[in-house]
This record gives structure tokens, C-alpha cells and sequence, in this order.
């Protein structure tokens, strides 16, 4: 049953759009890029991972978390703690005064290297603790926020302050994280360097690979029936309940897998970047974040990947030639999304380009939908493909 | 009679001493009223009388300051929301609340006993059975051709029977309803009055109403409260001739 229904959705309009995407990210960009922009644009996926977690948790479910940086960084320390121990062999650190550990950890007049370092040793951990920490800790924070019902601005308050608390945690602790400068000069991952252009080609490979796990797996929870309780939820969260749902529960589900998917984001970035730092843990990197979903669109899984992708490239681009002027280029872009075109670009293309689509794409849309006539199996028919489309149209047109 | 029937527990629904106080003004205070297994009955008072409250009481959306609710042997005031609705409990609320970005097929389908918990919701699939089960309850409400709008499209009168039709598919023991027919056209109250004839053959059903023609309709026996207390109990008759009821609600 999969392989014709999975030819025949690459025929569909969605289909169509995510083959575009895979496009561009694994054939246009690497053609076209030098290996140090490609590797940027490496770095700008990273932050894609976040977006489509917030697309979940903030577009569907109307949980807004300003503290998605602190999964994104939590994921990205695990990381970078395994290369660190990997860098700071006995031989690599013969100089310090207790070789074999970090030198950072030796220049705060640590002897040993703490307990909590130790499972970082192994690989395998490592990659479970990429996502379980920023699970965890999602956990906690759901469950004790959800379970008592605190929602809305006071959730998002919540989430602002763990991730000024961890950013004070990680920066006071710098014989354990090293403070402010983060956890620089990694060298290798399981003996192979990762400084080489080459290495950073295939870890922006394997970075648009994991990204389209990740869409592949959003995409399945809001095509199935847990996708339409988020929405409900979002919007008539008593009916849900009265419905016999626990609400609490689906929140929690929703928060946590944002938090996985910034983790995988944050150990991706500390390979392609090289370093983790606090700055990418704390409150204003967690309001970017936001602003790339906010841009891309909120209720669209891939207008995130083009958000992160293009706030990035603008940053990157105007910061290059004119540094102070980019926290106002943002804010603007801030209030211009908010005021202008709420659902962002996905909802400016869904107003716009898709009515010019629609005349050319008819012929085509139809062959494919005259295999299930009757208008009751035609639901059974939006699990497959049809999802995507009606939900955002009804969406775009409906909220403003 | 119905002390000799208190113990023995064959009630559907025991409301035993329900008090509920907010900082202090006793919103229901001290109520007790039993309801019998297919019974229709009633709440009907003045504004403020509690009666909302009293519903929001056994659906678990507030919690009682003291007291009992006894659910077909259930304590329903220790459980939560959902809970309570898994022990058959349909609540529908005086302003319809349905999803109005779904359609009205998905409206349904959500209520659908099914797939509760988030993995169960993951791991959901639209069988025959769920299709099914829709189109009957679709037919019921009126709706069987507005299946595919969006809710939103629905009009005031729709969305409510829509509400009451995702309380139906869930099968529920009891039904709660917050003023059905308020606001409605007169075609329209016609109507639900029919669907409620329809339903009450299955079900137990508890009414809030201030209609008093809507009332005499549909009611088996009135419970009349005012400030938080029950003022009379009995056939619409009874209440209508009761003189503290003409006094503080009928009105002379």
C-alpha cells in the first residue's frame, strides 16, 4: 500500500513542495555555495530544527515557548562535551597541570574531571543525551507548568526565565561549562576532523538529511488525529477536555518533541560551527528563533525552514556590512510580520501564489482526487495528502 | 419515597450536600437532588440561581467546596475532566464551542471514544466503524450534508446540534445541556426539541432552560433553584402552581 500512495503523494502539491525543497538544500545550494557559505547555510538549517518545533508547539498547540534556546543549547553542550573529551587527550594536554581534562576545566584549578562529564566519554550516550536532556528537561517544565493549567504569556514568562537561569548557571559554572567563552577548539568526532571543508560538506549533508527526518515526523503528527486535537486545543481547549482528552498530556507531548528537535538542531551546530557558547542558550537567541517561525509562518512546517534560512542569510548579509544595524533590521521584521502578514511567508504564498497555482495545477489536482469520489472517503484520503493543504487554507483564511 | 431510595444507590446521578463557595458567596449551597436512569429533568431559576454552576460542579470544571456527586456508584468530585467524561458524563456549554477550523466530519470524529491518550491519538486511523459511527450521528443532527464544511460555515443554531452531536458519539450515560435552544429561531427551536426527543429515549438527560414553553416540552420533572438552593422539585405543573416560585421567577 505504501509505495503507489507514496509515488502518488510526490505528485501531489505538497509533495511537489517538498521535492522542491530537497532541491534546493541537497542539489542547488551545494552546486552553487563555496564550502565556508554552504557550511553557513549549514549553520542556518541548524536553527530550522527549532522553527519547526515551534511551528508545532506555538503555530498548532498555541504554546509560545520563548526558551527554545535552552534545548537548542542543551543539545548543543551534550555535543559539544563529547568532542571536548575527545580534544583534551593526555597527549594533546600534556602542558596543563592536570592533563587529560578539558583546558578550560584546568584553568579554573579543577583536578578531575567533574561526574557529570564522565558518561560523555561514550558515543552512544552522547547522541541519547542530544535528545533526552532537552526532553527532560521539557518534561519538568511541561508537566509542572501544564498540569496546573499555567498557559499563555505566563508560559512563555516560565520559559524566559529557565533560559536566562541556565545562561547564568552555564556562564557562573566555568570551571564546569566554561563560562561565557562556551566549549571551544573541538577538533575531531570519533577521530575524524571536522575543520576540513570536506567534513563540513558532509555534516551539511547530513544536517538537511536529519531536517527532513524531523519535517517527516512533524508532518505525521499533524496529518494524524493528534494533529487536529493540537489544533482544537489551541483554540477550544475546554471543548477538548470536555471531549475527555487530558489536555495537560498532549501539551507536555508537543513541548517535548520541540525540545527534541532543538536538541538534534544544537548538536548540529556545535559540529558545523566548531564551538557552543551560552549566547546561543539564552533569552535573545530564543526570540530569534521565534521570529524565524514568526516569518516563515507559524502554522507551516517548511515555511520554518525558509524563515531560519532567510532571517539567517539577511543577518548574515547585513551584519557583515553594517553590524549595528541589524537588531533594528529585525525588529522591524518583527513587527512587520506580526502587523502585516501574521502567518508569514507561508501565509503571504498561500493568499498570493497559490490562486495563480491553483489554474495551472487544476488538471492534475483533479485527475488524482477523482480516485476517491464519494466525499466521505474523502477524509480518509487527507491522511495521506490532502492534510497540509486544507488545514493551512482554512487557517490562513480564518485567523488574522 | 426518595429516602428510602437514597442508600440503596440506584440512581444514576446522587447529588448529595453540594456546596461550592467563592471567597466566600455560597454559589450552590447544600444541594442534593437525584436523578433516575433515562429521567429528563430540568434546572430552571433566575439569573444567578447556580444552575451553570451545578453542571460545571458534576462535569469537574469546578471543584465543589463539599459534598457529593455519585455517578452510577462514582464519585465524580475526586476525578478530573476527562475523567469524567470517560465515566459517561456529555457536558455541552451555553455558548456552542466546536472546532471551527475543522470540518464538521472532524469535529465528530474527534469525540469519537477512541484514541484518548496522545500515542492512542497518533496511532488513530478513520476505520469504517469511526465513519460510520459520524454518518449516524451526523444524520441525527441534521448535518449530514454539511460533513465536509468547515464548522466555522455553521450557523449559530448548527454549531449547538453540532455540540450536542459531539456529546452523542461519545455515548454518554448522562447529558449535560446549558440552555440547548438560547438563541435560536423558531424553526430551529422546533427542531432541537425533536432531536432532544430522540436523544432522551437512550439517555439520561440533565437541562438548564429559562424557555419555560421549551420546558414544559421536554421535562419529566423541574428542579427550580435560587441562590444556590433547591426552591421546588416536581412535574412542571407542580413547580408552575408552586407560589415561591411564581414569586421569585414566574413572576405573577
Amino acid at each position: 500500500m505504501t509505495t503507489p500512495s507514496a509515488i502518488q503523494w510526490f505528485k501531489t502539491r505538497e509533495g511537489i513542495y517538498y521535492m522542491l525543497l530537497a532541491l534546493l538544500l541537497v542539489v542547488i545550494l551545494p552546486l552553487t555555495l563555496d564550502p565556508f557559505r554552504l557550511s553557513m547555510t549549514g549553520k542556518y538549517l541548524t536553527y530550522a530544527f527549532v522553527a519547526i518545533g515551534l511551528v508545532m508547539c506555538w503555530g498548532k498547540a498555541g504554546i509560545l515557548s520563548l526558551g527554545q534556546g535552552i534545548f537548542f543549547g542543551l543539545g548543543g553542550y551534550c555535543m559539544a562535551m563529547f568532542l571536548k573529551l575527545e580534544a583534551s587527550t593526555p597527549e594533546a594536554t600534556a602542558i596543563q597541570s592536570t592533563p587529560g581534562i578539558p583546558d578550560f576545566m584546568d584553568w579554573n584549578q579543577l583536578t578531575e574531571l567533574p561526574w557529570f562529564w564522565q558518561p560523555f566519554h561514550s558515543f552512544p550516550f552522547t547522541l541519547l543525551a542530544i535528545i533526552g536532556v532537552p526532553v527532560l528537561l521539557a518534561l519538568i517544565i511541561g508537566f509542572t507548568m501544564f498540569t496546573r493549567r499555567v498557559g499563555g504569556v505566563y508560559f512563555s514568562i516560565m520559559t524566559q526565565a529557565v533560559a536566562a537561569i541556565l545562561t547564568i548557571l552555564i556562564i557562573g559554572q566555568q570551571g564546569y561549562t566554561g563560562g561565557v567563552n562556551g566549549i571551544t577548539d573541538l577538533r575531531t568526532l570519533m577521530g575524524w576532523d571536522i575543520r576540513t571543508d570536506e567534513a563540513k560538506m558532509t555534516l551539511y549533508f547530513i544536517c538537511v538529511a536529519l531536517l527532513f527526518g524531523c519535517l517527516f515526523i512533524a508532518r505525521m503528527v499533524q496529518n494524524r488525529k493528534l494533529g487536529r486535537i493540537l489544533m482544537a486545543m489551541n483554540a477550544q481547549e475546554t471543548r477538548v477536555r470536555f471531549s475527555g482528552y487530558d489536555v495537560a498530556a498532549f501539551k507536555i507531548f508537543v513541548f517535548c518533541l520541540a525540545a527534541a528537535f532543538a536538541g538534534i538542531g544544537g548538536a548540529m551546530f556545535t559540529l558545523i560551527v566548531g564551538f557552543m557558547s551560552p549566547s546561543f542558550v539564552g533569552i535573545v537567541a530564543s526570540i530569534e528563533m521565534v521570529i524565524f517561525c514568526a516569518l516563515g509562518g507559524r502554522l507551516s512546517i517548511l515555511g520554518a525552514v525558509y524563515g531560519a534560512l532567510l532571517v539567517n542569510a539577511a543577518k548574515s548579509g547585513l551584519s557583515e556590512s553594517f553590524p549595528e544595524l541589524w537588531p533594528f533590521a529585525m525588529g522591524a521584521l518583527f513587527i512587520g510580520v506580526v502587523m502585516a502578514f501574521p502567518n508569514g511567508l507561508a501565509g503571504l504564498y498561500q493568499s498570493y501564489i497559490q490562486p495563480l497555482e491553483d489554474r495551472l495545477f487544476k488538471g492534475k489536482q483533479a485527475e488524482i482526487s477523482s480516485q476517491s469520489s464519494a466525499p466521505i472517503s474523502q477524509p480518509s484520503k487527507a491522511e495521506e495528502s490532502d492534510g497540509y493543504d486544507s488545514s493551512m487554507d482554512n487557517y490562513s483564511a480564518e485567523k488574522s | 419515597m426518595n429516602a428510602a431510595k437514597k442508600k440503596g444507590g440506584d440512581f444514576l446521578l446522587a447529588v448529595e450536600g453540594l456546596t461550592v463557595s467563592f471567597d466566600g458567596f455560597k454559589a450552590v449551597d447544600n444541594l442534593s437532588f437525584y436523578l433516575d436512569p433515562k429521567e429528563i429533568r430540568v434546572i430552571i431559576g433566575p439569573n444567578g440561581a447556580g444552575k451553570t454552576t451545578v453542571l460545571d460542579l458534576i462535569c469537574g470544571k469546578t471543584k465543589a467546596t463539599s459534598g457529593s456527586i455519585k455517578f452510577a456508584g462514582k464519585e465524580l468530585t475526586k476525578l478530573k475532566e476527562h475523567q469524567i467524561v470517560h465515566c459517561g458524563v456529555g457536558r455541552k456549554f451555553q455558548t456552542p464551542s466546536v472546532f471551527e477550523d475543522l470540518t464538521v466530519f472532524e469535529n465528530l470524529e474527534l469525540s469519537y471514544p477512541k484514541g484518548h491518550s496522545v500515542m492512542g491519538a497518533l496511532a488513530f486511523k478513520r476505520d469504517a466503524k469511526v465513519i460510520e459511527a459520524v454518518e449516524e450521528v451526523a444524520a441525527t443532527i441534521f448535518l449530514s450534508d454539511a460533513l465536509n464544511e468547515p464548522a466555522a460555515s455553521l450557523s449559530h443554531g448548527q454549531k449547538q446540534w453540532l455540540e450536542i452531536g459531539m456529546l452523542l458519539i461519545q455515548k454518554p450515560d448522562l447529558l449535560m445541556l446549558d440552555e440547548p435552544v438560547a438563541g435560536m429561531s423558531v424553526a430551529e427551536r422546533k427542531k432541537t426539541a425533536e432531536l432532544l426527543r430522540v436523544i432522551t429515549k437512550n439517555h439520561t438527560v440533565l437541562v438548564v432552560e429559562h424557555d419555560m414553553q421549551f420546558v414544559g416540552d421536554i421535562a419529566d420533572r423541574v428542579t427550580v433553584m435560587h441562590q444556590g438552593k433547591i426552591l421546588s422539585e416536581g412535574s412542571i405543573d407542580h413547580v408552575k402552581a408552586d407560589p415561591k416560585v411564581i414569586e421569585v421567577y414566574l413572576g405573577h
